[in-house]
């Protein structure tokens, strides 16, 4: 008997270490398969990796794009690579493109001129937002006559600022949305993916029944208080706006009392608790969703709303 | 009374929490994805189908040009754009395959009209010609992508549908999968190209 158990264990575990072998083997598999060119980190307007350009002419093409951004609202970044293999640039492009996300949050018009040095490959990638300013054959028109002559002779600064131009007087001729004063992001982040069907159907239950809660412990109109101001504080955590949780504080407010007339009417009272139990007001949560601005100023950042649907052109030098 | 009315609180809580785990919300929300983007691979096909009128009519110009590529072109075009194309067909994989071969043999007489066209030099002068050819790679980029994020939606549609305990739901409101794009010619790509350096 005993023995038999330990033979069973004995079975278990080897049959578990072999399939942690397996899982492992096919890691190591999948990790092989997507040996793909690491996308770079998005530190300014002007990446290069392969230490190409010289600080000033950097500096240059960056104050050039600082200067479109700051009057036109769209992004351009410039990003020299040594390779993209052994993706072909158009799929790089576009995948590092997705994931710089670069323009404007609910605008999206972000532009990538993307060098690949080794290669000899270039590549425009257009945002779909800006696909009307910057039609396929325009960006080819700039890639030959602008980009492509001033990086064969070698002069990468200067390819690289005739390609702003051009790139610019086109993106000036589009009608963007104004520039926006910048603002904390931070909100508005976390905000993001929430969809207001689910709060208003989790408000629909939680209103009733944390205020009936809330009623159980603090008394009636403490209760009402409380249940409103935690549905308030909740409401300004979500949409980051004042006005908005104020009006949730005053609805909430509203109906909980409404739903305590209705049980003062049947008769059913409040068990007489409350008055002492000041201590957990719902006033206080508010107050928890400041901390998260700060962190604009100075620097580069991509405004995370460009969408690259594979427009653009590609060019050879 | 309130301990009973606590009890009720809870139990439909547990109730919704449970209806949203189950991911029926999920299933609706993706369900609409996989459409959006099938529209817009179709959005990109149509474009390309639009483009080929204006490919042909340029190459016609071209004295000598073999007509059998141009024919099959129109021909491929024709039997590619008869298909009508539905979000239905989404839940049917005998119509997604058709349409699938119809528009991967439209792309193979694109792709054997623009080798036979390097035989050309007059025609991949002309600047109409040179233009074309951008807008039809930019095209095919757009495909590209507009097929990798079909793709992308599909595979979490079908995650969800097959996976516990979602897949009960999928179940009970009979969900099935849905078909994704393969690869056109796979036998093709295994085969190791063969390189000619003797061309250039």
């Amino acid at each position: 008997m005993r023995l038999a158990s330990k033979y069973i264990a004995g079975a278990a575990i080897k049959i578990i270490v072999f399939i942690l072998w397996l899982c492992a083997a096919l890691l190591g598999m999948g990790a092989y398969a997507q040996n793909l060119q690491p996308v770079p980190a998005l530190t300014a307007r002007v990446v290069d990796t392969t230490g190409t350009l010289d600080a000033a002419a950097r500096q240059t093409l960056e104050d050039k794009l600082e200067v479109l951004e700051k009057r036109k609202g769209s992004q351009v970044v410039v990003l020299i690579v040594p390779t993209t293999q052994p993706e072909d640039i158009v799929s790089y492009a576009n995948r590092v493109a997705n994931e710089w996300k670069i323009g404007r949050k609910e605008v999206g018009d972000g532009v990538l001129v993307i060098v690949d040095k080794n290669d000899r490959k270039l590549r425009i990638e257009v945002a779909k937002t800006l696909e009307g300013a910057l039609p396929d054959l325009a960006v080819k028109r700039i890639i030959d006559e602008a980009l492509a002559p001033g990086l064969r002779s070698g002069d990468y600064a200067g390819g690289l600022s005739a390609t702003i131009d051009a790139l610019t007087k086109r993106i000036d001729g589009e009608s963007l949305p104004e520039v926006a004063p910048k603002q904390s992001s931070g909100l508005n982040k976390l905000g993001e993916g929430f969809q207001w069907m689910d709060i208003a159907i989790f408000m629909l239950f939680a209103i009733p029944i944390g205020g009936a809660i809330a009623k159980g412990i603090f008394g009636n109109k403490l209760g009402s208080l409380v249940t409103g101001g935690a549905v308030g504080g909740l409401a300004f955590f979500v949409t980051a706006s004042m006005a908005l949780a104020g009006i949730a504080f005053v609805v909430a407010l509203i109906f909980t009392l409404m739903s305590g007339f209705s049980r003062i009417a049947t008769g059913a009272r409040g068990d007489g608790r409350g008055g002492g139990s000041y201590g957990g007001g719902g006033w206080s949560s508010g107050s928890g969703g400041f901390g998260g601005g700060g962190g604009g100023g100075g620097g580069f950042s991509s405004g995370g709303g460009g969408d690259f649907g594979g427009g653009g052109a590609s060019g050879d030098f | 009374m309130p301990s009973f009315q606590r009890v009720v609180g809870i139990l439909i809580l547990a109730a919704s929490a449970l209806l949203t785990g189950c991911g029926y919300n999920d299933f609706q929300r993706l369900d609409e994805e996989t459409k959006a983007a099938w529209s817009n691979v179709l959005n990109q096909y149509k474009r390309r189908a639009d483009l080929i009128p204006n490919i042909i009519s340029t190459v016609k110009g071209e004295a000598g040009f073999e007509q059998d590529t141009l024919v099959k072109l129109a021909e491929a075009r024709a039997r590619a754009t008869a298909i009508t194309v539905t979000p239905e067909t989404l839940n049917n994989p005998e119509a997604f395959k058709k349409f699938q071969e119809a528009q991967s043999q439209l792309g193979g007489a694109l792709s054997r009209l623009l080798v036979a066209a390097e035989n050309y030099p007059n025609l991949k002068a002309n600047q109409g010609f040179k233009d074309l050819r951008v807008e039809l790679e930019g095209t095919e980029n757009r495909i590209t992508v507009a097929r990798d994020r079909y793709i992308k939606t599909i595979q979490a549609y079908n995650v969800l549908a097959r996976s516990f305990p979602t897949n009960l739901t999928a179940m009970m409101f009979s969900y099935g999968t849905k078909p994704t794009f393969a690869v056109e010619n796979e036998a093709q790509i295994s085969a190791p190209p063969v390189v000619d350096f003797t061309k250039k």
